[in-house]
């Protein structure tokens, strides 16, 4: 009895020590960081002298909730983030649906079709930057040869279009991502589930809906998630395109902007923990809705 | 029990027999299934059997559709339906892994293919609880897959095909993932469930006893081809070929190599000084080999009269039966297999082996078994 719950402790024991390297990396890669951020975020400290600072309580939470800049950021960024995520998911599904059938050349699409992805974004933004110049870019010189427009439009440069253009670039980008993930979730259907369904009558559309989709929601979800994080602290599409255009302004371009352009260290900590704060409630949000910590089940 | 209402389009007066005719199906340049002739009577329960990659599977896909055929034609109720898609064939199909939806409960698996049938939910309820009850499954209808053991889940794969009322039933190895116990229970239930519903049937196995004990007839494929056709006792006593002879049975038929001398009485000469006067007369072919099963011989003493020798190697007693290995030559091990108490002999020891002359079976060159008597009353001593 004593020598079994003595055991027990020893590989408990042994457990926490082999779990050590990892927690001593992530506290010094995420914790400390983590922690570091909130704590200026209390104080008045500048970049230029981080130590020499004093408490400040809540006033740069304060500051930042009271900026409208700071809140066309956050709108920006959910509306970026709500139809990007949107139409890549329905976009990956379709394209993951036709890449699951075998067809002739399927494995040479699948190995094109990450080239969008593979590329940074940085190269991908100036691509299409200057594929959609007002006055040398293609895309207008096409529209304007097929007749669909008088002149080029200012696709980077309207404030009305420039949301949806880095929606449009996103989606191009970040697609094949999604393919692979949804691809993945596809091929662990058993192939005798649908050959079952099909013997026992259930026309397509019934098969597509009451088996494809829940059995590949697991997938979709861990897709959703990964891309919704992913776009909700998305900067460098449109830093590149736009820097620090207030049509485009993403969260994290504002609170590096506090940072970086205005040096000020305290006000920057806050940007980033109201950001941090935003994307965690998101998070728990998606999971808890999509269900991803039964999925498992 | 059933109304066996839902007829598919082609049906006329219900009738479900399966002809296959010159089919065959080709994987690239492997031919899998090479012009295969078959009838299926309505009603009938017909086994596939053969060793693994003899394309019994897909001779089974073949019927149901999920594979399309690279020539001939299927015949279902009289009616062609090769190049109809299996959805429409009226079959249903019980699989080996169960395909069971693992995100339904066991009602909704089960009434899954009658959501389209717009029947009405208390009809549906009614005709998945009416299986559930047959199948002794009512108690799990809210239980998903996983929660079920295998013996549950392959009932489970039964009703789902019963409660579409097919014509014909396609099983593709539906015992394999059981264990032994709950395998026997299964075969049991299945041949219960066609004395019942008296609709075609189709099984696919490689398991003799399954063939044996559960089939009207019995086809034998190697090859991608049928062996023999027949009714599991014929297949047992006459076998068509070596390959058929070797097949059914268990513990496997004792071969040996045969050279043959004269020609009308021919005195055929085999391992441990076998030696066999047969009256090959009205016989086509020159038998080259000769065959017995391990429960036609008799083990007995070395010296005995008739008998052929060899020397004793090991013995597995079974409880009620026992197997006995003889070595006969250096390459050749001859099984035999008696009941009661096993005789005990140390192994190196001498012993003669005894046959009774119709237990005997001669295959020619082609393999093919071939008819005989003897001419003389009873086999030749051995000699030496």
């Amino acid at each position: 009895m004593n020598a079994a719950r003595r055991m027990e402790r020893q590989q408990h024991r042994t457990a926490w020590l082999f779990l050590l390297p990892l927690l001593l990396t992530l506290a010094a890669v995420a914790i400390w960081p983590l922690g570091r951020s909130i704590f200026f975020s209390f104080t008045d400290a500048y970049l230029d002298a981080p130590s020499d600072y004093g408490f400040v309580g809540f006033d740069n939470f304060v500051e930042v909730a009271d900026d409208p800049v700071f809140w066309g950021a956050v709108t920006n960024t959910l509306v970026f983030t709500l139809v990007s995520v949107a139409l890549e998911t329905l976009l990956g599904l379709a394209i993951a649906l036709l890449l699951h059938r075998a067809f002739l050349g399927r494995g040479i699409v699948r190995a094109a079709i990450l080239i969008p992805w593979a590329m940074p974004m940085v190269v991908s933004a100036r691509i299409w930057e200057w594929m959609l110049n007002d006055q040398f870019g293609l895309i207008n010189k096409l529209l304007v040869a097929l007749g669909l427009v008088e002149k080029g439009i200012a696709w980077t440069a309207d404030p009305s279009l420039i949301l949806g253009t880095v929606i449009f670039i996103d989606v191009w980008v970040t697609t094949p991502f999604m393919v692979l993930l949804i691809l993945a979730g596809l091929q662990l259907i058993p192939e005798e589930i649908y050959e079952a369904a099909e013997v026992s009558g259930v026309p397509h559309w019934k098969r597509f809906w009451s088996i494809t989709l829940p059995l590949a929601m697991p997938a979709i979800g861990v897709a959703i998630l990964f891309r919704s994080l992913d776009a909700l602290r998305m900067f460098d599409l449109s830093y590149v395109l736009a820097a620090n255009n207030e049509n485009t302004m993403t969260m994290s371009i504002y609170a590096r902007d506090q940072l970086i352009s205005f040096q000020d260290l305290g006000l920057g900590a806050a940007a980033s923990t109201w950001v941090f704060m935003i994307i965690g409630m998101i998070a728990i949000v998606i999971v808890g809705l999509l269900r991803l910590d039964r999925a498992a089940g | 029990m059933f109304e066996w209402n839902r007829k598919p389009f082609w049906k006329e007066n219900g009738m479900a027999s399966v002809t296959l005719r010159n089919v065959s199906k080709t994987f690239g340049t492997y031919d899998v299934i090479r012009s295969i002739d078959l009838e299926i009577e309505d009603g009938e329960f017909v086994v596939f059997v053969g060793p693994s990659g003899c394309g019994k599977s897909t001779l089974l896909r073949l019927i149901a559709g999920l594979v399309p055929v690279s020539g001939g034609d299927v015949f279902i109720g009289g009616d062609q339906v090769t190049d109809v898609p299996a959805s429409k064939r009226g079959l249903a199909f019980v699989f080996q892994s169960y395909a069971l939806y693992p995100h339904m409960n066991v009602a909704r698996n089960i009434g899954f293919a009658l959501e389209t049938a717009r029947l009405g939910k208390d009809e549906m309820r009614r005709r998945v609880a009416r299986v559930a009850d047959m199948l002794k499954i009512g108690h799990l209808l809210e239980r998903r897959p996983r929660q079920l053991s295998g013996g549950q889940r392959q009932r489970v794969a039964i009703g789902r095909a019963l409660v579409g009322q097919p014509e014909v039933f396609l099983f593709d190895e539906p015992l394999s993932n059981l264990d032994a116990d709950l395998r026997m229970e299964m075969r049991f239930e299945i041949a219960k469930l066609h004395a019942d519903v008296r609709t075609t049937m189709i099984y696919v196995t490689h398991d003799q006893t399954e063939a044996m004990t559960l089939a009207d007839r019995i086809v034998i494929l190697n090859h991608g081809k049928i062996e023999q056709v027949g009714r599991p006792r014929a297949l047992y006593d006459r076998p068509a070929n070596r390959f058929v002879a070797g097949f059914l049975g268990s513990p496997r038929m004792n071969f040996a190599p045969l050279e043959t001398a004269g020609a009308a009485v021919s005195m055929l000469r085999g391992a441990g000084g076998f030696t066999y006067a047969a009256d090959l007369a009205a016989a086509e072919g020159t038998p080259v080999e000769l065959g017995l099963r391990p429960e036609s011989l008799q083990l007995v003493g070395a010296d005995v009269k008739g008998a052929i020798r060899g020397t004793f190697e090991r013995m597995e007693d079974l409880g009620y039966e026992y197997l006995c290995y003889v070595r006969l030559t250096e390459t050749l091990v001859w099984t035999i297999r008696a009941t009661g108490s096993p005789p005990q002999i140390t192994p190196g020891e001498p012993v003669g082996l005894t046959w009774q002359p119709e237990s005997l079976y001669l295959f020619g060159e082609d393999g093919r078994r071939i008819d005989h008597r003897t001419s003389i009353p009873l086999s030749l001593g051995a000699s030496s």
